[in-house]
């Protein structure tokens, strides 16, 4: 099996984004997402939440890897690809948010679920879920996640900037109950789509 | 325990868990050991600093020339350092003849953020004339034989090389605005941190190995790598997909880059300071 990855990076810059309201009991921003869009491909999905670089389309490709039962589908290439619509922060965890819900409507039998996930450490040690792109900018070091929703294992981990092996723990603890609320939004958008037909 | 060499070839996957079954590798090493780790520092004579860097078989060359350039606009205080890693069909039978794989840009990449996030050299300290003229390092890391955990080297070699770098004075002259070089007087580069990288592979999800050779990482279902320096801050966690690990096993990872960052630097401060006597 193999897993080509190309990430267009159109931007539309999307206002309001900055300013949206955080959930209650959930420090992650509004997510919405829709499924099926696109009439060409057999699958897709567009995650709207808060690469065209070959490091991150590998990052990406490589957590897809780790939980698609290629085994089942011998000789068959899965394509995903990626079109930055807008960015406003964390964006390589609502770019696995997306392969990951485009792989489920897809129908590619997978062995767990994934989620992204970002953390930003400002300069006072505090922790931002979710970081915009501003907070990211400003942030001492900013850590992404890419979790499994069976134990909420980590799959992938890429971070930029210094931080201790504390508040390493912190922020994954942090990102793994946060990755409960993704999934729970994957769970009952899927049960959205499917109750309608 | 007795494994057949047709075992290797047949089924290299059972062949290594039979091993691993028993805590060991086929080479002998333990789990949580490294291979024999060598450094041979100022080399190469034509580069401004050099530095060799054998990891049992596998050997990365880094090349530091430094060369003049104009500083950007909206950083006129800032130098700059730029890393290139090539993986040449020589090193591998995997790599081809032609533009960088896959592999050679994932690796320039980390080296550039590790780089960037460990503050190894401040750019500023790079400037010789604010907007006008600063230092641009050029790093080329050169792969020789490769046989796993490239990214270990190749960090060891580059901060090998940057501390064998030594930059001529120069100053501006006022009535000609040209730079003079001034070849007999030369300092070392300012190494703020010394971040070491040590490289994991994750075997059936469960067994995480140091140091993987090119067998073991091809067999391996993860990889991850931590870039620690001395002061057990962390400047790079990087693990490209592959199977998961809980929290408890990714401490017990940073426990073994600790120990594994103290052991490179008191190898580069001896090679270094056998260096400075001869």
């Amino acid at each position: 099996m193999e897993v080509v990855m190309r990430a267009d990076a159109k931007v539309r810059v999307e206002s309001g984004t900055e300013s949206s309201p955080r959930g209650p009991g959930c420090s992650l921003r509004h997510f919405a997402c829709e499924q099926n869009l696109l009439s060409r491909p057999d699958g897709s999905a567009s995650f709207l939440q808060g690469v065209a670089e070959k490091s991150q389309e590998r990052l990406i490709r490589n957590t897809c890897e780790a939980v698609v039962l290629g085994a089942l589908h011998p000789r068959t290439s899965i394509t995903v690809v990626l079109q930055v619509v807008s960015d406003a922060g964390s964006l390589l965890a609502c770019c696995l948010n997306a392969a990951c819900m485009a792989l489920v409507d897809a129908g590619v039998p997978m062995r767990a679920l994934f989620c992204g996930v970002t953390c930003a450490l400002d300069s006072d040690g505090n922790l931002l879920l979710d970081p915009t792109a501003k907070q990211e900018k400003k942030a001492r070091a900013v850590l992404t996640f890419a979790l499994d929703s069976v134990e909420q294992k980590l799959l992938m981990s890429t971070t930029k900037g210094l931080y201790s092996d504390a508040e390493l723990q912190q922020c994954l603890a942090a990102a793994q109950a946060a990755s409960q609320h993704i999934f729970r939004f994957y769970r009952e958008s899927l049960q959205r789509r499917y109750s309608k037909s | 325990p007795s494994a057949g060499v047709k075992g290797i070839t047949v089924e290299p996957l059972e062949y290594y868990r039979r091993f691993l079954k028993e805590n060991c590798r086929p080479d002998g090493r333990e789990l949580g050991e490294f291979r024999t780790t060598t450094v041979n520092i100022g080399s190469i004579s034509t580069a401004d600093g050099s530095a060799l860097v054998k990891l049992g078989n596998t050997t990365v060359i880094c090349g530091v020339k430094a060369e003049f350039a104009t500083p950007s606009t909206d950083a006129p205080a800032k130098g700059y350092i730029v890393p290139n890693v090539d993986l040449p069909p020589l090193c591998s039978s995997r790599f081809r003849t032609g533009p960088p794989g896959e592999e050679a840009q994932v690796t320039s990449q980390f080296i550039a953020d590790v780089i960037e996030n460990s503050q190894i050299i401040k750019k500023e300290d790079l400037c010789i004339s604010p907007g006008k003229l600063a230092w641009v390092l050029y790093c080329d890391l050169i792969c020789l034989d490769y046989d796993g955990n490239i990214l270990d080297a190749c960090t060891f070699a580059l901060l090998a090389a940057l501390k064998n770098v030594q930059l001529p004075e120069v100053t501006i002259n006022e009535e000609t605005a040209l730079a003079e070089v001034n070849l007999k007087k030369k300092s070392y580069l300012n190494i703020r941190t010394n971040p070491v990288a040590t490289s994991f592979a994750v075997f059936d999800d469960t067994l995480l190995i140091v140091d993987p050779t090119g067998e073991e990482e091809h067999l391996a279902t993860g990889t991850l790598t931590v870039v620690m320096n001395e002061h057990g801050k962390l400047c790079c966690l990087h693990k490209p997909g592959g199977s998961g690990l809980t929290g408890a096993k990714l401490q017990d990872c940073m426990s073994r880059a600790v120990t594994r960052q103290k052991e490179v630097k008191k190898l580069m401060d001896e090679v270094i300071k056998s260096m400075n006597q001869k």
